[in-house]
């Protein structure tokens, strides 16, 4: 149990943090399912490098002993190494056409996922989430995170007044979120939940991404303003600690106890930002 | 609230008074146009209750949002006319009354089940079953809607695991194994979506009649049963005993 920190939001969804959840009853009750977990991510250019390190690290930590279907997007097929997956892990790659700058493929994004929903129904996927390539588990992440609706909270935002959350503040974008509102500041790194709501909600970002590009207008944060203005309207069932996306840069604060996900150091120079 | 536990272990929460905004819940609510059901019994002298329960229900349950009151009681003719505001509805259910209030009791479970089969899941989205001889003062608002939602006993909350008074006799349907057993729940006030409410009354009424065949009832008779169906089917959220208070205590 524990009591530093916010375990429930004000609309009663659970915000997971180790210590709050006994991993043994949260198994008992999903492993019955049969389950498909997707991972949807993105290796773009110079990105590739991540994908090794990325599936080795989830075939250790990501919800082991469930069904997992890895998607991996990318622009250069050739370049993703082969990696040696559990059996019974299925590993998809998804062509997606070259985009000129990194932003530019950080907005299309919702596009390429909600445009790969029906196949990626078809195979079966009960949940999904959609992880940033360039990140490593360190700890278990379990069925714990499954919900209905799951983001993640940022983790250079979880101890700040909301307004100094970077929200998108000009009124004449779609991911606009006026002074006094908004709950938490999630980090693009992580979302997820059932199939169906992820593509509820790629598909709106997704609109409101091109309705913004329409008025020459790009989110202070990209695809990040926009998930945010999302779970402001369309509240998480479930919110996960920073646990589940952490910033290796960051010294860890006594709050967190665990680091499940985190990102890994890189030269941004040598990735081309 | 850091006094008492708003999580279970399996990550339902707890809804005590402080942990929500009702403004945000009803937003939410609102938006999927739900229809929530109240099922209740009057039989024998609790015909005394109906006009207590059905006016503060009324003012104080899911304020604002639809509800039917579905009333089954063997006495329709001592209901006088009960004002009821515009969005709720009452449909009153003539049934027959059992002899002993064990067996009344007992046969809710099944009432119910078979309502919902034939008449409540064509009607409504979510359903609860509250016993008839409570009056709110409060409002109990949208914070109890989800898919299977049970309500901590008040008598029970703080007591020790081993205490419970589940059912010790091995026999019983509704035996609990020593030791197990996350809460123990009261009969009066469970609910969930109607398909839920339909699979729990269904269990807990197999369980009864199971028992009966062998002569065996349980201690504290549906409660029991109750009580065994959610420790093997977890609720996703539970209500605190603020929701349930026996003032008999």
């Amino acid at each position: 149990r524990r009591q530093d920190v916010l375990t429930v939001t004000p609309w009663l969804a659970p915000i997971v943090w180790e210590g709050t959840f006994d991993s043994q009853i949260r198994d008992s009750l999903y492993r019955p399912l049969n389950l498909t977990i997707g991972v949807a991510a993105f290796a773009i250019g110079k990105y590739t490098r991540f994908v090794a390190g990325f599936l080795e690290s989830a075939e250790e930590h990501f919800v082991k002993g469930y069904q997992v279907n890895y998607y991996i997007f990318t622009d250069s097929p050739e370049a993703l190494p082969s990696v040696q997956l559990q059996p019974g892990q299925r590993f998809v790659t998804v062509p997606v056409k070259k985009y000129s700058s990194w932003q530019e493929i950080s907005m299309h994004r919702m596009e390429a996922i909600s445009q790969q929903v029906a196949e990626l129904s078809h195979q079966g996927v009960d949940y999904l989430f959609c992880l940033d390539i360039d990140m490593v588990f360190h700890n278990t992440w379990g069925p714990e995170t499954l919900g209905e609706r799951v983001a993640a909270i940022h983790p250079g935002y979880f101890t700040a007044p909301r307004s100094r959350f970077p929200y998108e503040r000009r009124s004449s974008s779609a991911a606009f979120i006026p002074g006094g509102e908004g709950d938490f500041y999630h980090g693009g790194a992580v979302f997820g939940g059932l199939l169906k709501e992820v593509y509820e909600l790629t598909k709106a970002r997704h609109m409101t991404i091109l309705a913004d590009k329409a008025n020459g207008i790009m989110a202070a944060w990209q695809e990040e303003s926009h998930l945010n203005r999302h779970f402001l309207s369309h509240k998480p069932s479930k919110v996960l600690s920073p646990e589940y996306l952490w910033d290796d840069k960051k010294p860890k604060p006594p709050e967190i106890h665990l680091i499940r996900f985190s990102t890994v150091v890189k030269n941004y120079k040598e990735v081309g930002n | 609230r850091q006094d008492v536990l708003v999580l279970t272990p399996w990550l339902a929460p707890v809804v005590w008074e402080g942990t929500f905004n009702r403004e945000i819940l009803n937003a939410q609510y609102m938006q999927k146009n739900l229809v929530t059901g109240v099922v209740t019994f009057a039989v024998k002298k609790y015909w005394f209750f109906i006009e207590g329960f059905m006016n503060s229900a009324n003012k104080y349950f899911l304020a604002g949002h639809q509800v039917n009151f579905y009333l089954f009681t063997d006495s329709p003719e001592q209901i006088s006319h009960l004002q009821m505001a515009p969005e709720n509805q009452l449909f009153v259910i003539p049934i027959q009354s059992d002899s002993e209030w064990q067996d009344i009791s007992m046969s809710r479970m099944d009432t119910i089940s078979r309502y919902i089969h034939s008449q409540f899941q064509y009607e409504v989205d979510y359903l609860y079953s509250i016993d008839i001889d409570v009056q709110l003062f409060e409002h109990i608002g949208v914070e109890i809607i989800d898919t299977l939602v049970g309500t901590i006993s008040s008598c029970q909350y703080t007591t020790q695991r081993d205490s419970k008074p589940y059912e010790p006799r091995t026999e019983s349907q509704a035996a609990v194994p020593k030791g197990e057993g996350d809460f123990y729940y009261t009969a009066s006030f469970y609910g969930g979506s109607v398909a839920e409410v339909y699979k729990v009354t269904t269990a807990c009424f197999k369980g009864i009649m199971e028992d009966k065949e062998k002569g065996i009832e349980a201690r504290w008779h549906d409660e029991s049963h109750l009580n065994k169906y959610l420790l093997y089917h977890k609720p996703t959220r539970l209500l605190s005993p603020e929701y349930y208070w026996d003032e008999g205590l």
